[in-house]
């Protein structure tokens, strides 16, 4: 190409442009959902609500009243309340787990990344072999084996989530450690450690947010699944899975009582998978993918 | 020259929107190439030369954009409709790109990116196409032909791409040829050879020419007339001969200082021209040249001095100040 | 080109070996005791003894997975307690109901997200480009049983076009069959789309900036063919690992999406199987899935190869 191009594109590139578009109304209507599912969810005691596993069996499938603010379900409970609790069951689960994954993954990454040899090689080799399995496959394992509760559940997609985070933190790790500033680190006589936590954390520190708000969105997605097919939280806990997973029986007479838990389901991993992604395109531009 | 030209470039510019502001990569600029002729066309990186044989070809990036006429073979390509420009291009508008590593599909092979080329234009069956493929890459010097067909770039040495690239160029027998930079790529022990080739079929088959080089040492002798570039704009423009036996820009001076001598004495430091180039978001008031040149004196800061003819009508240049000296360098 | 194959096969071994290892422990996770499970509430404390003997859970882990293994590499998974049925049976017969619904969702896929990566990729930044890079973005974020369930409710519920449940084998009657798979296909489709989409449009995007494309317009081609021949066939590779990754995320949405559209396949044996407790069937069924996607994504490397002639050949 062109030396006359090649200059012209790396000029582009130096000055920093500002991607304002990036920060548009549909990322701050993302936080702003998130910010109320997470209000609901936390303020469910103090919210003037039914309990939602009250029965009601005259008033089942109910449409819309004063009492139910978006009517009942198949064995009369408040569909609102089941919702807000289901809120509540999904975001514990979907926060939980990935912090398993990032803290050990992310762990495990900086280290691979930073001593190399024979550890990295350990460390990346157990990881592919916890990839070689299909991982719904391997949930649906374990929770047979295991049993269903939402400890369980927690815990096992958090260890499926601990690959994925050990391959970002060792490349973001991979790429800083030859920097300068961490060889003027080591000069000045600082321990491992000190480098680690000082120098390294703080720059993976934000690949690794932007995958851990990916990773909320995945699990509520897979806790979702799972319950859906009545393999993941037991009732008559509600999680937004199991409702949409009950209201599938009345698709004909009451499509709402899918579809509500459905549609806020989606929205809220909608959100966080854009909020997620707009931090990981301001990361790394070139895996930007708006 | 009495017949009209095959290619004559009017009054072009091109223009790139940068968030630095605009960029004018080719200020004004006016050429012309008869059948059979070479033109060479030298410059500095960044002069604006690589833009220029874009804009010939209408293939500028896309938020550029083109002022001016581009006549050839009597029609203007800029308004040309794009499907009879495409049926010109490769057929009797060719081009070698400077570095064969990318202008080669990795992914294909050799014979494909010939073949598709006689294909589309000559209508060729597949059986002799691939034998006229034959053909062309044993005339640019490739030995085993047949088996180089089979065979994918990055498997071919640097030379020898740019010899398939030439071959691909020169495969629908082209009225012009645009070959820009085509030996910077290459080691210098193979520069020469690639030189001498496209020399020599240019003169085979008649066909004209425009070489492309920041390096003036590679049109002595090679071409029919020379144009120097700076800053977007054609400075001095001349017979080769005459360029090199009496030039008149003070630029072009110091580009013929800047080669160096077989016959200087060891050690002899090699004049560069100090500073750097304008940059082109930033025009300069006044020569453009103004600020590294050595006779710059004060209309120099203030006008900008037009390309104008000298004793003969051939020899053009823009200067206030040019030189008249006789240099003693053999063309 | 032998030795990569070879190399590759080298690798494999060990990988299928810790599968194997894997599936076992996880099988040995269970609290209570597979001899209880078989027994349930038959067991008295001398039945639970004899059973555990026959089945040598009373060896040392170690011993059992070896005996394990043996059998496996024989072909021998064990017998469903409940059904009687060799794993091998059971997973055989339900196979080609799998590889029907996920070759199907991913044709399909394929055929929405590639044109559309092409036409995106053309009109790079304009409207119709953000316009759908948006709603592929959309689509990511619906999980497989959301779409199902949107999609049975359109078109079973309401518009009463396609069947909800059932199967029937294609020999039997191909219409009927296809019938039946549209729905499953089709939500399995809808999340393989958006994750094609992107990443070809992106590589295309690239690829279209390449010098050799300049080349080939210089050459005054149909743009149709530097399209198609000289910008999607470097971009391919992508489609292939693409692919290659989803066969994971497919095989999931395949279990998901059996068990909701009931078809009998092997997701669906999986999850009967988790439902009746049915455990020496999961351990054999795990094994043989985890297996069949590492040998499946061993292929994928080597169509790697056969479309990156760079690959094939080591870089010049």
């Amino acid at each position: 190409m062109a030396t006359l191009e090649l200059s012209i594109d790396e000029d582009v590139a130096v000055s920093p442009v500002k991607r304002t578009r990036r920060l548009g109304p549909l990322f701050w209507a993302a936080i702003a959902w998130i910010i109320l599912i997470f209000a609901a969810a936390g303020l469910v005691g103090v919210l003037p609500l039914p309990s939602p596993t009250d029965m009601d069996m005259l008033e089942r499938r109910a449409p819309a009243s004063a009492l139910h603010w978006l009517g009942t379900d198949g064995l009369g409970r408040d569909e609102l309340a089941r919702l807000i609790y289901g809120a509540r069951i999904s975001l514990i689960v979907g926060l939980c787990a990935p912090v398993i994954g990032v803290t050990i993954g992310g762990a495990l990454g900086m280290l691979a990344g930073y001593f190399r040899g024979r550890f990295e090689t350990l460390v990346v080799g157990s990881m592919d072999v916890l990839l070689a399995f299909p991982p719904l496959i391997l949930v649906l394992a374990i929770v047979a084996y295991l049993g269903q509760s939402i400890f369980n559940l927690t815990c096992i997609i958090g260890v499926l989530s601990i690959p994925a985070f050990m391959r970002v933190a060792r490349a973001a790790t991979l790429t800083l450690a030859r920097r300068e500033f961490v060889i003027a680190a080591q000069a000045l006589g600082a321990t491992h450690a000190r480098i680690l936590l000082r120098e390294l954390l703080p720059n993976v520190f934000l690949s690794l947010v932007a995958f851990f708000l990916l990773g909320v969105a995945v699990t509520i997605v897979v806790e979702g699944a799972l319950s859906f097919l009545g393999l993941g939280v037991p009732p008559p806990v509600s999680s937004w899975g199991n409702m949409i997973g009950e209201g599938r029986e009345s698709l004909d007479v009451a499509p709402r009582l899918a579809f509500i838990p459905a549609v806020t389901m989606f929205l809220t991993v909608l959100s966080f998978n854009l909020v997620g992604d707009t931090l990981r395109a301001l990361t790394d531009p070139r895996q930007g993918a708006l | 020259m009495s017949e009209p030209a095959l290619l004559s470039v009017e009054d072009v510019s091109v223009d790139l929107p940068t968030p630095r502001g605009n960029l004018r990569a080719v200020d004004q600029v006016d050429l012309k190439i008869g059948a059979g002729r070479t033109l060479g066309i030298v410059g500095e990186s960044g002069c604006g030369k690589t833009m220029l044989s874009r804009a010939i070809l209408q293939l500028l990036p896309k938020k550029a954009r083109l002022s001016g006429g581009v006549m050839f073979d009597g029609q203007d390509l800029v308004t040309l409709d794009p499907e009879r420009l495409r049926k010109l291009r490769g057929r009797s508008l060719a081009v070698v790109f400077q570095d064969p590593m990318t202008s080669l599909n990795p992914v294909l092979t050799i014979g494909t990116q010939l073949i598709e080329t006689l294909q589309e234009h000559l209508e060729l069956d597949s059986v002799a196409a691939k034998r006229r493929s034959a053909e062309l890459l044993a005339a640019v010097g490739i030995p085993a032909p047949e088996q180089r067909l089979m065979q994918y770039p990055h498997q071919l040495s640097g030379g020898m791409r740019q010899r398939v690239a030439i071959a691909i160029a020169l495969s629908c027998e082209p009225k012009l040829l645009i070959a820009d930079e085509p030996t910077t790529a290459l080691d210098v022990t193979i520069q020469a050879q690639i030189l001498d080739l496209l020399a020599r079929e240019q003169r085979r088959r008649h066909m004209a020419m425009i070489l492309i080089t920041h390096d003036l040492g590679v049109v002595a002798g090679r071409t029919d007339d020379v144009a120097v570039m700076y800053a977007g704009r054609v400075v001095e423009r001349a017979p080769t001969p005459v360029l090199f036996k009496k030039m008149h820009m003070p630029y072009t001076e110091a580009l013929l200082a800047a080669i160096p001598k077989i016959d200087a004495a060891p050690h002899t430091p090699l004049p560069a021209i100090s500073g750097r180039p304008p940059d082109p978001t930033r025009p300069i008031q006044g020569c453009s040249f103004s600020p590294r040149c050595r006779y710059a004196a004060g209309r120099c800061y203030r006008e900008k001095p037009l390309l104008a003819a000298s004793e003969s009508l051939d020899h053009q240049y823009a200067c206030f100040h040019p030189i008249q000296v006789t240099a003693g360098v053999c063309a | 080109m032998l030795g990569f194959i070879a190399r590759k096969l080298l690798y494999l071994m060990p990988v299928l070996l810790a599968v194997s290892l894997l599936t076992f422990l996880i099988a040995s996770l269970l609290p209570g005791d597979l001899a209880y499970v078989i027994l349930g509430d038959q067991a008295t404390p001398e039945k639970v003894e004899a059973l555990r003997h026959d089945m040598g859970l009373d060896q040392p882990m170690w011993w059992r997975y070896l005996g394990w293994l043996g059998h496996v590499l024989q072909g021998d998974f064990g017998r469903s307690f409940r059904t009687g049925q060799t794993v091998l049976q059971a997973v055989t017969e339900r196979l080609p109901v799998s590889i029907e619904l996920m070759a199907l969702a991913e044709i399909i896929g394929l055929a929405i997200g590639v044109p559309l990566a092409v036409a995106c990729a053309v009109r790079s930044g304009s409207a119709f480009d953000r316009f759908m890079t948006g709603r592929a973005f959309g689509m990511l974020s619906v999980p497989t049983f959301l779409s199902a369930i949107l999609l049975i409710y359109l078109f079973a519920v309401e518009l009463r076009w396609l069947p909800a449940t059932g199967y029937v084998p294609f020999q039997e009657d191909p219409v009927g069959n296809l019938r039946f798979f549209v729905l499953p296909a089709v939500t399995l489709a809808l999340a393989e789309w958006p994750g094609i989409m992107r990443v070809l449009r992106s590589d295309m995007i690239a690829t279209l900036q390449e010098d050799y494309i300049a080349m080939a317009k210089a050459k005054g081609l149909k743009p149709s063919r530097i399209l198609f021949v000289h910008a999607l066939k470097p971009s391919s590779l992508t489609l292939v690992t693409i692919t290659g990754i989803n066969i994971g995320r497919l095989i999931g949405g395949a279990v998901i999406v059996e068990t909701i559209f009931a078809l009998p396949g092997i997701g669906r044996l999986l999850v009967g199987a988790i439902y009746t407790r049915d455990l020496i069937i999961l351990q054999g069924v795990v094994l043989l899935v985890a297996a069949g996607f590492v040998i499946m994504n061993f292929i994928v490397d080597m169509l790697y190869a056969v479309l990156d002639p760079r690959i094939r050949y080591g870089h010049a």
